[in-house]
């Protein structure tokens, strides 16, 4: 348990991918069996425990602590499985620090009115760090910013393999893995894939270039629009005694099904689905504003499903009932769907439209008028389009040569740089986030600076140095970690900010929120009054709305 | 304790009492660590929060003394005294004497007694084993004044040598990364260096200007810290892979961008709250404190038997709560002036950027 939570502790504190997976895959080699599986199966949400509830730690440290000094430590701390960690009395003669497994295997075993005793016993023979290291494995939110991929790239690291090669395998397996593990160590043989309902590794495009389309023949390709929505998998499959089994994986492998019931009860047939996860209403796709109000959770409530009715628009086939067609060129596979589809007849589930193109200047045409190019009423979600070789197969990764995206032109408009705050990792001695805003008709007359957005990124390191020098010379005041940056008609920064779409939003003073902001130029040569209104993004909001 | 007649004994507030230049002896005319300029001052120790520039007559022990006049300049006080460990000074009818507090080197509690009343005024100290000064010596007394800057029990301070372990952990796991630990450029920093070499490391440490200073001084007072060198004459580019000494705050400044791919650590008791060392955007938090944490300011409350507890600054109110609890009468002083040492502390990183 000490290792292990050594571990969480680590990458708890470390911001950089690359470091978090050189601490995990160190750990993964250095460890015994079964120990390292449990830590995997924590890292990859492969553990639940139905009886082990927060309830039961606030019980347990309500008996053993002063409330009044209980409440002023949690204020002061602000989490309670910190809190609790760090306050717990040690009890001495306790000593018998708990595995890993022994910890695993109880929580899962134990009833209701084993586990106080049982998880008040390792508390005391724990110190803070494996407390803290306990109450996030039973409270089941590690919240270490390590995705599930990251730990089976880890993983992978350990035998040389592709992390696709785990993740093939990986449904077939159950925690402690150790035939995985025997398999990547060069022990045993690779295991059988055995999961009636596998995440298959998703295939991804290409932005396309402008000098791409000369060396390209349009005959050759499709061409679908681009969503603005989730890039999801909907895998179905039955077990060996008859019981189905269906799946609803994020693109990287994450099942995020217990938030999708909607979707999972109308997938009835064996197969797995590619396309985007969408909120519709009344046949109209909704912005992915709204689309937010699903995601993230665990969870959903009957309003929610009744109120953001979740959708698939699928794009392309991956098995077709227990038949492997990933080898399939891709118009073959779009036949085989369209029959899946038809066979299936669910409204949640339709097929992305193609876009019919004779050359690439019919396709820029359509490109920058989805709605009269076929899109109608959902071309508000439309970010662009795929453009797909029709007889590439479906491969893993990002293979060349068969897939691109071309996204619409994103809006630029002129914005003036009025905060800057730090930034994380290696950028945390930069001042590298900003927020920027339009001028509008101030209520006192005169015109004022609103908030219109943030962006972190955009620029180049050696643009970020003269950023960061700009801002430590042009503070007007600070707070915090924030600081405010000379803003005025005649004085202060323009940046010329690109975005891919705008929403009202009544949590910003503005009343718009920009979608994926970033800055596209500085205008270290224009001043700032010279930025745009508030009147310009107005404008661009949508209409339906 | 010595027997006195009832009617003889002062009250407690005519031996000591706070006010806002600090606490101060009346029968003596003198304070203790003194916010502003006062005529007679007896100083603990040489953190700039408790020893000021500008006092009239300054009474300490020798480290400290030494440790003001490099930070100061010479003429730091018009007259200096130095206070000899055990040895009893005697101002008016009080009986001053110096003992160990365990907190940086030449740190020291101030035992006052008069008429058979003895308060300690112990400055701020801790009581786990550190080789760079001498260790907390435990003075029985009527009042005990205490800090409490963990004055919660979520502030349980772990072995230093295990934060260390840690610490050299990470360097074997990143070779190529310059590790730079922030610390306290007073008492923190040559603690550090002094378990790391007890931990085994050989390899040189290399030090931020703002440390050399103090971590000269307590090189020339015997401490032995193995190899310093000075980041300044070396190129930052090529000390990946070493330990890197500097102030918390130079960690987040231009300074600490050209070492490769540096990996922040910071050794204070704060970071025993991840939420604070996330906001300092700390990589390896190091929990090195030297303040006592919530156990040992408890152990040491029953160690010197006193019946009456008066703290100064912190987490006053937790624990006060506490002795209330323990059948002890207790008050916080609320004394101001006092920083906590993670807490933006720029008087001192001035002072320390200054020698």
């Amino acid at each position: 348990m000490n290792r292990f939570a050594w571990l969480l502790d680590r990458l708890a504190y470390e911001p950089r991918r690359n470091a978090k997976l050189a601490l995990i895959t160190d750990y993964l080699r250095s460890t015994p069996d079964p120990d390292r599986g449990y830590a995997l199966a924590a890292m990859t949400g492969g553990l639940a425990f139905r009886n082990a509830k927060p309830g039961l730690i606030r019980a347990l440290v309500a008996e053993r602590t002063d409330p009044l000094l209980f409440g002023l430590s949690y204020d002061y701390v602000g989490d309670l499985s910190e809190t609790v960690a760090l306050m717990w009395p040690a009890r001495h003669g306790a000593n018998a620090v708990p595995h890993l497994p022994e910890v695993v295997e109880s929580l899962r075993e134990a009833g209701k009115t084993d586990l106080p005793r049982l998880v008040a016993g390792w508390l005391d023979a724990l110190d803070e760090t494996g407390r803290w290291a306990l109450l996030k494995l039973i409270t089941g939110a590690l919240r270490i910013g390590v995705s599930a991929r990251l730990a089976k790239t880890a993983a992978a690291n350990l035998g040389g393999v592709p992390p696709d090669e785990v993740e093939q395998v990986w449904h077939g397996l159950e925690p402690p893995y150790r035939e995985l593990f025997a398999w990547l160590e060069g022990v045993g043989p690779r295991p059988e894939a055995r999961d009636p309902a596998p995440f298959r590794p998703v295939m991804l495009s290409h932005p396309i270039e402008d000098g791409d389309f000369d060396r390209l023949d349009p005959a050759e390709f499709s061409a679908e629009w681009k969503w603005d929505g989730i890039r999801v998998q909907a895998v179905s499959g039955r077990k060996a005694d008859g019981s189905r089994v269906t799946r609803l994986y994020s693109r990287t492998g994450e099942d995020i099904a217990g938030a999708f019931p909607d979707l999972v009860d109308e997938l009835t047939l064996d197969g797995a689905l590619d396309g985007e996860l969408l909120v519709m209403r009344e046949s109209a796709v909704q912005s992915f504003n709204t689309l937010q109000q699903r995601l993230n959770r665990k969870t959903v409530t009957a309003k929610m499903l009744g109120e953001f009715p979740a959708h698939i628009r699928v794009y392309d086939l991956l098995a077709d009932g227990e038949e492997d067609i990933r080898h399939l060129p891709l118009d073959e596979r779009r036949g085989r769907l369209e029959a899946f589809l038809s066979r299936l007849a669910s409204v949640r589930f339709d097929l992305s439209p193609e876009i019919p193109f004779a050359s690439w200047e019919k396709l820029t045409a359509a490109r920058s008028d989805p709605a009269s190019a076929g899109a109608g009423a959902d071309a508000e979600a439309v970010e662009g389009c795929m453009i797909k070789r029709r007889d590439s197969p479906y491969l893993p990764g990002r293979p060349k040569g068969y897939w691109w995206k071309w996204k619409r032109d994103a809006r630029l408009v002129d914005c003036v740089l009025m905060y800057a705050q730090r930034g994380h990792g290696k950028r945390s001695s930069f001042y590298s986030d900003y927020t920027f805003g339009v001028w509008r008709v101030a209520a006192e007359g005169g015109e004022e600076l609103v908030p219109v957005g943030k962006a972190y990124f955009g620029f180049t390191d050696e643009e970020l140095i003269e950023l960061d020098k700009y801002v430590r010379k042009n503070t007007v005041n600070r707070f915090g970690p924030v600081r405010e940056v000379t803003h005025e008609a005649q004085a202060g920064l323009v940046f010329e900010v690109a975005f891919e779409g705008l929403q009202r939003s009544t949590r910003h003073k503005s009343g718009l929120a920009m979608r994926f902001p970033r800055i596209s130029r500085i205008r270290w040569d224009k001043p700032p009054r010279e930025a745009d209104h508030i009147e310009v993004l107005e404008a661009l909001l949508p209409t339906n709305v | 304790m010595t027997l006195a007649s009832p009617s003889a004994r002062w009250r407690h507030s005519e031996l000591l009492l706070p006010t806002p230049a600090g606490l101060y002896c009346p029968p003596a005319d003198i304070h203790i660590d003194p916010v502003r300029p006062v005529a007679r001052a007896l100083i603990t120790h040489g953190h700039s929060d408790h020893a000021r520039a500008g006092h009239g007559a300054v009474l300490a022990t020798r480290e400290t003394l030494a440790i003001m006049a490099l930070r100061y300049g010479e003429g730091f006080a018009a007259t200096q005294q130095v206070a000899e460990p055990g040895e009893i000074i005697r101002i008016g009818e009080v009986a001053f004497r110096f003992a160990p507090a365990g907190h940086v080197l030449g740190s020291a509690q101030i035992v006052v007694e008069s008429r058979g009343l003895r308060i300690v005024a112990s400055g701020d100290y801790k009581r786990e084993r550190d080789p760079t000064c001498a260790c907390f010596e435990v003075v029985p007394c009527d009042i005990f004044i205490s800090e409490a800057t963990f004055g919660l029990p979520v502030f349980r301070h772990p072995p230093a040598d295990g934060e260390i372990a840690k610490l050299l952990e990470s360097v074997r796991l990143f070779p190529e990364r310059t590790h730079i630990v922030g610390a306290y450029s007073l008492g923190k920093a040559q603690r550090v260096m002094a378990l790391i070499r007890e931990a085994g490391y050989e390899r040189p440490i290399y030090i931020h200007g703002a440390v050399e200073k103090l971590t000269e001084f307590y090189q020339a007072e015997g401490i032995p810290l193995g190899e310093i060198r000075k980041v300044a004459d070396f190129d930052r580019k090529a000390l990946g892979g070493e330990i890197v000494i500097c102030p918390p705050s130079a960690t987040q400044d231009l300074w600490a961008r050209r070492f490769p791919d540096p990996v922040t650590a910071f050794a204070s008791g704060w970071m025993r709250i991840r939420a604070r060392a996330r906001q300092k955007g700390v990589e390896l938090p190091l929990v090195i404190s030297d303040h006592a944490g919530w156990d040992d300011l408890l152990a040491t409350i029953r160690d010197v038997q006193a019946g009456e507890i008066w703290v100064t600054h912190g987490e006053a109110e937790a624990l006060v709560h506490w002795c209330g609890t323990a059948g002890l009468r207790a008050k916080p002083l609320h004394l101001v002036g006092y920083g906590d040492e993670g807490e933006a502390d720029p008087k001192e990183e001035v002072a320390d950027a200054a020698i």
